[in-house]
């Protein structure tokens, strides 16, 4: 159960979502360019409004990395007409829940509430959208509050650190090797202006979607819509230059050594998306693969490397076919005692290599197929779940009617384009590894790691 | 993976806390609950909720980690074993029979209670399998050597992961302190020493005694009606031996104040203040919950949140919280920041909770605060899934049926001068400890 950890916004795997009889879904643009969708879900009497903006750590420069999400924070401190901390003062005292999160393709606003409190949700993401104060005072206590947050979620947590640095190698041109949350001299040195001229450049209807699922009328909602958004002038929105990263010609490695207790390995492979992928169903195919691998303890790295030679203590797949730019495969697990990040590596190196040689069991496609039909299901008992897979969709440049199509293009997916993926993208020139080579946490002299891995090997 | 691919703006909190602070709008009942007892002697809940073809069960037993005796785990242990291989299936064969089907099944525990779910659509061929399943896995899960020695190990593993945050280490030292020789001292995930002690016959014993029928509840939810849902609980407990209630728990000692600090190679600090708290059927319960509402529980809108992060930039996630349990839970005050401000971040804490507890809410913080929780009822149980972990809490804790009809109620009746009285006899008793860990563990520079 997830109950220790931080509720995550997107699932890892799956990422494959949306009921199985496609509920009623509006869309429509306001004159302003403001996108609008709006789903009805009459089961509860509530809503979730959700505000997406096409921004995130992915447009960052460099030197002012962070500041999609230091800009997330600073939209709760305050308009011209509402003071700091009175959005949330305003959402709370109707019985409602806010927040907000920044991910690399975009910053998005939410509020879930009874319906008939929608309306305020709308008059109040409007108002900030044009008329945010930025005020420097409030800057300088929050950009403390984000360092904090980034002292918790990756200075001080050891897995958080690998990624960071896994992806800082991994990419060499694409933006994705930013961490969002930025680092931490960026932050040091951001300025409130630095941040008036991020919100000016980003924040305006054209650059938003309002996705809104519930208990609503569409009509309703329009009228709402255009009552409040629809006043608000279209700006320029500068285009972005095109990031191209370069093919990579051979693996590249990373060392991470920090106080921890226990070794830990992240694989990545360059993969690419839907979108950018040469044949359509590419990425569909990976996501098969990822499930071959990882769609639960009957997937192969539990049933081979958990417990067959039980060589790790966890080990898991994960690719998502959704993003702005192409993406990664990654791979990760913890070893068990008296077995080495070096040898983990080369099981699950074999395990692709496997995928590679050898066709897929109809079986293990059947299995996926029908988790990818139940979990549609069980998607649709969360109303977040649905505004949120609408509006990634349509933030990163795609249609949302691709989730009608999702489970048709996974039904599709034959053993041999499973194969043919893992030949084509899972290869060695093309892979990215990361280790977490633990330092003692009692600030004792470090231990070469050519000793300390000897000493696992021989236990 | 444990990555971090999103970052938002207030840290959300753990669901378990949650699950005790349910609310309900005064004008809105909550969902028909229904309840019965089966043959075997299990409690059942059960809410119909035809909208969409699936169904979720929670089993719970009171066989959480209060009832660990002197083996910490062991109660984690035993919840683990249970998708490791039962009846003719190992645990190949069990995630096969499962997982091809579409069935989510897990198990888990905390410290009062031990819980399987299984979420299964409701075409018959389907549901059939995922009730045999979890029948089995509660009455005959086989605790074979190999998953015994794998599990063990899996959890020495996630033990000693968690204990690379100062965060989890705050929080054992700030349990073992308050509860001392308490069932509720020792952490849910054990310690090394016992998690190498745990025998395969601890595991059976503790199987055999605590999951019993006279032990359980069952929380059913989904588009079964009344006549299926008896038949799912009859199903589902079928194997189970009746057997006995697990023993009451013994009351919470007496602590009498105290700090503790300690080392840890973190950039930050983690502030841990607190004491003993309430019970499930505290006679303050209302008014230290909604209280607490203002002064740490809803979130940046909470004097808490005000004092420590808005006014001062302190700290990212920083709450108070009751967790209400079988018998007293800890209230506690959580915050951490960077190492040589640690001691100003607890002296803001200190005094925010010092000044609460003297004058109470104000008129205005007590209705806001009523509002969020009441309005906030229809979220509360807006989806299968919710409503499923309310009705297990509520059987657990021996709730009325009507409980969620009550509720808006009893949170509008609180009043200042209550919620001032119970915090000022409960918490301004002068008997908080501190638990600081990070950095020298000094907390300035």
């Amino acid at each position: 159960m997830a109950f220790k950890h931080l509720i995550r916004f997107l699932p890892l795997t799956a990422v494959l979502v949306a009921p199985v009889a496609m509920a009623q879904v509006s869309e429509f643009s306001l004159a302003n360019g403001m996108q609008v969708i709006v789903k009805e879900d009459h089961r509860a009497p509530v809503v979730v409004s959700q505000v997406w903006y096409k921004v995130g750590s992915s447009y960052e420069p460099d030197g002012l990395t962070g500041i999609s999400h230091a800009l997330e924070h600073m939209m709760f401190k305050g308009t011209e007409s509402v003071g700091p901390g009175e959005f949330s003062r305003t959402i709370s005292a109707l019985g409602g829940d806010e927040n907000a999160f920044t991910s690399r393709d975009y910053t998005a606003y939410f509020e879930m509430l009874a319906s008939e409190h929608l309306e305020k949700a709308l008059e109040l993401e409007a108002d900030r959208m044009r008329n945010l104060l930025l005020d420097p005072v409030e800057f300088a206590k929050e950009i403390e509050v984000v360092k904090e947050e980034r002292r918790l979620r990756t200075e001080d947590k050891p897995s958080g650190k690998v990624y960071e640095q896994f992806s800082a190698v991994a990419w060499r041109a694409s933006t994705y090797r930013n961490p969002v949350i930025g680092w931490m001299t960026d932050l040091d040195n951001m300025t409130n202006d630095d941040l008036v001229a991020w919100y000016r450049r980003w924040y305006a209807p054209n650059n938003a979607t309002l996705v809104v699922v519930g208990d609503v009328d569409p009509g309703q909602v329009r009228s709402l819509a255009e009552r409040y958004f629809a006043g608000i002038a279209t700006s320029e929105i500068p285009a972005l230059k095109p990031v191209a990263e370069p093919a990579q010609s051979g693996e590249t490695r990373v060392e991470v050594r920090v106080p921890a207790r226990q070794p830990y390995l992240m694989l990545g492979y360059k993969a690419p998306i839907i979108g950018t992928a040469a044949e359509p169903w590419e990425p569909y195919a990976l996501y098969v693969l990822a499930n071959v691998l990882d769609g639960g303890n009957s997937a192969r790295l539990s049933r081979d490397l958990v417990r067959g030679d039980a060589i790790a203590a966890s080990a898991g797949a994960e690719y998502g076919p959704y993003s702005r730019l192409p993406g990664m495969f990654l791979l990760d697990g913890t070893p068990t005692d008296g077995h080495t990040t070096a040898e983990l590596e080369q099981a699950l190196r074999a395990q692709v290599e496997r995928l590679r040689a050898e066709l897929i069991d109809e079986g293990e496609l059947k299995r996926i197929v029908t988790q990818a039909v139940a979990s549609k299901v069980y998607e649709a008992d969360s109303l977040f779940a649905q505004a949120m897979e609408i509006g990634m969709l349509e933030t990163i440049g795609l249609d949302w009617r691709l989730l009608k199509t999702e489970i048709d293009a996974i039904k599709a997916v034959t053993p041999e384009q499973v194969r043919s993926v893992a030949e084509r993208y899972l290869t060695d020139d093309n892979l990215t590894v990361a280790t977490l080579a633990p330092l003692p946490m009692d600030g004792a002299a470090r231990v070469p790691r050519s000793a300390a891995a000897g000493v696992r090997h021989d236990s | 993976m444990t990555a971090e691919r999103n970052v938002t703006r207030v840290m959300l909190r753990r669901l378990f806390v949650l699950a005790g602070v349910l609310c309900a709008s005064l004008a809105q009942a909550g969902p028909k609950v229904e309840s019965w007892v089966t043959g075997s002697g299990a409690k059942v809940m059960y809410v119909h909720a035809p909208d969409l073809p699936m169904v979720d069960v929670r089993i719970v037993f009171d066989a959480g980690s209060a009832r660990d005796g002197d083996l910490p785990g062991l109660a984690r242990f035993t919840s683990a074993m249970l998708s490791e291989g039962a009846g003719d299936w190992d645990a190949d064969a069990l995630a096969e029979r499962l997982e091809s089907r579409g069935i989510e099944l897990g198990s888990s525990s905390l410290r009062d209670m031990a819980w399987v779910s299984v979420r299964s659509l409701v075409e018959p061929e389907v549901l059939n399998v995922a009730l045999d399943t979890a029948a089995t896995v509660l009455a005959k899960p086989r605790f074979d050597d190999v998953a015994v020695e794998r599990v063990r190990q899996q959890m020495q593993i996630g033990l000693r992961r968690s204990l690379q945050s100062p965060g989890t280490v705050a929080q054992r030292r700030f349990f073992s302190t308050l509860y001392a020789d308490h069932p509720y001292a020792h952490s849910p995930d054990g310690d090394e020493t016992s998690l190498a002690a745990i025998s395969r016959a601890d595991l059976q014993d503790y199987h055999r005694r605590y999951y019993v029928a006279a032990n359980a509840v069952i929380a059913i939810v989904g588009d079964v009606n009344r006549d299926a849902a008896e038949q799912i609980a009859a199903r589902v407990t079928g194997g189970l031996a009746v057997g006995n209630h697990a023993p009451a728990l013994p009351a919470v000692p007496a602590v009498s104040g105290g700090e503790l600090r300690e080392h840890f190679p973190s950039s930050q600090t983690h502030i841990y203040v607190g004491q003993t708290g309430m019970s499930r059927h505290d006679p303050d319960y209302y008014p230290l919950y909604v209280g607490n509402h203002v002064l740490g529980g809803g979130g940046l809108v909470s004097t808490l949140g005000e004092e420590v992060r808005n006014k001062r930039g302190l700290s990212y996630s920083v709450y108070s919280y009751f967790s209400p349990m079988r018998v007293d839970g800890p209230f506690l005050m959580v915050a951490q920041t960077k190492n040589d401000q640690a001691n100003a971040a607890l002296k803001v804490m200190r005094d925010t909770l010092r000044r609460f507890v003297d004058e109470g809410p104000d008129e205005q913080e007590l209705a806001d605060a009523k509002q969020n929780l009441i309005g906030g009822f229809p979220l509360r149980i807006a989806s299968n899934s919710k409503i499923v972990e309310y009705l297990a809490m509520m059987g657990f804790y021996d709730y009325p049926l009507d409980h969620l009809d009550t509720l808006p109620q009893k949170i509008a009746d609180v009043t200042v001068e209550q919620v001032r009285d119970a915090f000022r006899r409960r918490i301004g008793n002068g008997s908080a400890i501190a638990v600081i860990v990070g950095g020298d563990g000094k907390g300035s520079s």
